[in-house]
């Protein structure tokens, strides 16, 4: 039965998280997810609005209303159904989705500022992780289709492609650069907001979709897109935004200065904070300094502060409403004691005599007329340069798309910072080949990659089932 | 999938040669390139020059010493074991073509990634030179190859035990002397050797290449962890790389970023050494 509007609670329930004074020092999941009670009454909050604007807020399309409804009636292995009939890693993003900036953001009971929204994530995520203690049922497959679909890239566009074009019934081989599958979940986001036990569950998931999966495989190097082109009838190419920009200033080569996709690599990928059990260290600094204020700025600064750091800051040359990260991870990181220095920008790296940091010279700024982008050009003040001490800094200003497929492949279309030109099935200027994600758009989401990824996969379907095989 | 390791030899004290089962990387392999390799689940990815390949067999053939946790580990392992992990080809490849005469210097275990570019450019036409160097003669290997893969061959042992009592760039420098039309020198080996190479070169204006070696993560562009300056402009070694223009490298750089993690390295090796069983 359904309950009347008006006798509904305006509020979510918060999500049990770590206390913040225990978390800091651990690398474990930071907010704890819903219990089923807590899961069911969220649930029962739905409108189930007869034109669901949540749907249209989703990039991949999931039924929400549905497994919402599902929820509400207990009915979790249902829910589970509708989830993954459109979405082949609710595990994941019902833990990494800026929900507030899509399905949650237009969803009718937080229109007005009356109520909270519906927790889509949080019951998203409920679901997916019923599932995993309850064990995982594979669908069934559609008949084989005798077609062979190659992805390039294992993350989270890749993923979604190949899972997609399984499920239709093609042979699907997917060839990855690192020794595992996840792309950015599993050498970006650290273990403590996705852990990698998720990630590798919901790989599998895809890999018994019957996705072959080769891991250590560098296309650009190990072969090429033509070469691919000749043993399979379609490629898709997920090779997302790899490449680390710099700032370009004085002292980035210094010793203790990394890229965020350097330290994030040895801290989760390569499970740095278990050293020296396991084998690649990191440099736990005494003072660390993260420049640059996106999600990938939290999770570093996040990083290094579980490594020991007794002082970490983010240096970010906008103010806090500029700052590009989900404002829940922005208060995460607050509470956890991450020093924010706001408008301020780096002049330069200072080093010793044996090339170690030793600190930042920085500026402040003030913003100005909004530029083409919208956002307001930071300028800066006069006088006001100063030395931030640091014997780590870690430059997460953000990444381009890595070369090494684009160079290899002289007919494929690139555009400014060498993203790969697709239409929006992500056909690209290649006849057979397809792509979405990071490597098209530039740095963005993980669900905006799967999103392409599932768009993708319909147009590979009718293109090779259109294709004269050869 | 694992690699499986075929055959395992140590070919001087410390120094081992082992030939993996990597048909794919096998088949793609040019002189110069080099591989990640990753030993178990906690292993750290780390870099090793080609120092041979075949595509029949399916098979690349690394050489490595012995120096900290991993190198130690790798050489624990024998024929029929296996590693986890192995990707490669990467880096750019050694430009093969003829030059003419070339000078190829190989100093330590740079010896075996000279080894197949020597071979390379014998191949291609040119004259190949080539020089081997090591501190003493029981550390000095592939005499033999280096010797098919040359036109001539010196060999120089710090220690005098063998060959030139002194240091390949004696060599270099000689050859150059003599009237020798040298059009390219190529030197592998370490930093320090790569640098004093490039000394004696640079006053003739002799082209010089060198492959660096820096510290990498990923391998493939992706972290920046192997930034070298070259020519004042940062560059990524392994993608951008490995080899450089030798006149325009900054050694400093490069042998001071090498340093960075000597006390982890220190620190991973003492906790090894505490896990295995005593003797």
């Amino acid at each position: 039965m359904k309950m009347k509007t008006e006798s509904k609670p305006e509020k979510r329930p918060k999500m049990v998280k770590q206390s913040p004074s225990e978390r800091r020092s651990n690398f474990e999941e930071v907010a704890l997810g819903y219990n089923r009670y807590e899961a069911v009454a969220e649930a029962n909050r739905c409108l189930n609005c007869k034109k669901p604007p949540c749907i249209e807020g989703c990039p991949v399309g999931v039924d929400i209303p549905r497994f919402i409804r599902q929820i509400a009636e207990e009915d979790f292995d249902s829910a589970v159904l509708t989830l993954k009939s459109t979405n082949s890693l609710p595990a994941i993003c019902g833990r990494v989705c800026p929900q507030e900036t899509q399905c949650e953001a237009v969803c009718v009971l937080g229109k007005g500022g009356k109520g909270d929204p519906i927790a889509i994530g949080g019951l998203e995520r409920f679901v997916a992780d019923y599932e995993m203690e309850e064990g995982v049922t594979i669908p069934d497959l559609r008949a084989s289709t005798g077609r062979r679909v190659a992805v390039v890239g294992a993350g989270p566009a890749g993923l979604t492609a190949a899972a997609e074009l399984a499920k239709m019934g093609h042979a699907v081989t997917v060839f990855e650069s690192l020794h595992a599958a996840g792309g950015v979940l599993v050498y970006g986001i650290p273990e403590f907001r996705l852990p990698k036990s998720i990630v590798a569950a919901e790989v599998d998931f895809i890999r018994r979709l019957g996705v072959d999966m080769l891991m250590n495989s560098v296309i650009g190097k190990i072969g090429t897109v033509d070469e691919l082109l000749r043993e399979y009838d379609a490629v898709f190419l997920g090779t997302g935004a790899g490449l680390p920009s710099f700032l370009g200033i004085d002292g980035e080569n210094l010793n203790g200065v990394y890229s965020a996709n350097e330290f994030l690599t040895r801290v989760n990928l390569m499970k740095a904070y278990l050293f020296p059990e396991f084998d690649t260290p990191v440099k736990k600094g005494r003072r660390t300094i993260v420049v640059g204020g996106g999600n990938v700025a939290m999770d570093s600064a996040r990083c290094a502060l579980r490594l020991g750091a007794g002082e970490v800051t983010i240096v970010y040359r906008r103010g806090e409403d500029e700052l590009p990260a989900r404002a829940e991870e922005v208060l995460n990181a607050k509470e956890e004691g991450i020093i924010f220095r706001l408008l301020t920008n780096p002049i330069r790296i200072l080093g010793d005599e044996n090339n170690w940091v030793t600190c930042m010279e920085c500026v402040n700024m003030e913003l100005c007329e909004p530029d083409e982008s919208g956002r307001c050009r930071p300028v800066p003040v006069p006088e006001t340069e100063h030395i931030i001490p640091a014997d780590v800094v870690v430059i997460a200003i953000g990444t381009s798309p890595n070369p090494l497929v684009s160079m290899t492949t002289p007919d494929l279309e690139t555009a400014g910072y060498g993203t790969i030109v697709a239409d929006e099935t992500g056909a690209t200027s290649k006849p057979g080949v397809f792509a979405g994600g990071d490597i098209v758009t530039g740095s963005a989401t993980v669900i905006s990659a799967m999103g392409a990824g599932k768009v993708a996969a319909k147009a590979i379907d009718e293109y090779v089932k259109g294709a004269v095989r050869l | 999938m694992p690699f499986t390791i075929l055959k395992k030899q140590e070919l001087v004290p410390t120094v081992h040669q082992m030939d993996i089962a990597a048909p794919r990387v096998a088949e793609k392999a040019m002189p110069g390139q080099f591989v990640i390799l990753r030993i178990d689940e906690c292993g750290e990815r780390i870099p090793l020059t080609i120092a041979d390949f075949d595509a029949a067999d399916g098979t690349v053939t690394l050489i490595f010493q012995e120096i900290g946790k991993t190198t130690r580990q790798l050489a624990s392992l024998g024929a029929g074991d296996s590693i986890a992990d192995l990707a490669g080809p990467l880096g750019c490849a050694s430009t093969i073509e003829k030059f003419g005469t070339v000078v190829c210097v190989g100093g330590g275990v740079g010896i075996a990634p000279i080894f197949p570019i020597a071979r390379g450019l014998m191949k291609a036409g040119n004259k190949v030179i080539s020089i081997i160097g090591a501190r003493s003669a029981d550390i000095l290997f592939w005499e033999e190859r280096m010797k098919e893969a040359s036109s001539e061959l010196h060999v120089t042992t710090d220690d005098g035990t063998k060959g030139h009592h002194g240091f390949v760039t004696d060599i270099v420098q000689n050859v150059i002397e003599s009237g020798e039309q040298v059009d390219r020198v190529i030197a592998i080996g370490p930093p320090v050797m790569m640098r004093a190479v490039a000394g004696v070169t640079k006053p003739f204006g002799i082209k010089t290449v060198v492959s660096l070696n820096p510290i990498m993560v990923d391998g493939t562009g992706m972290c920046g962890a192997c930034r070298v300056l070259v020519g004042g402009v940062t560059k990524f070694a392994c993608v951008d790389g490995p080899e450089f223009d030798a006149h325009e490298v900054d050694f400093t750089l490069l042998m001071s970023r090498l340093t960075m993690y000597l006390p982890e390295e220190k620190e991973a090796l003492d906790y090894k050494v505490a896990e295995e069983p005593a003797v």
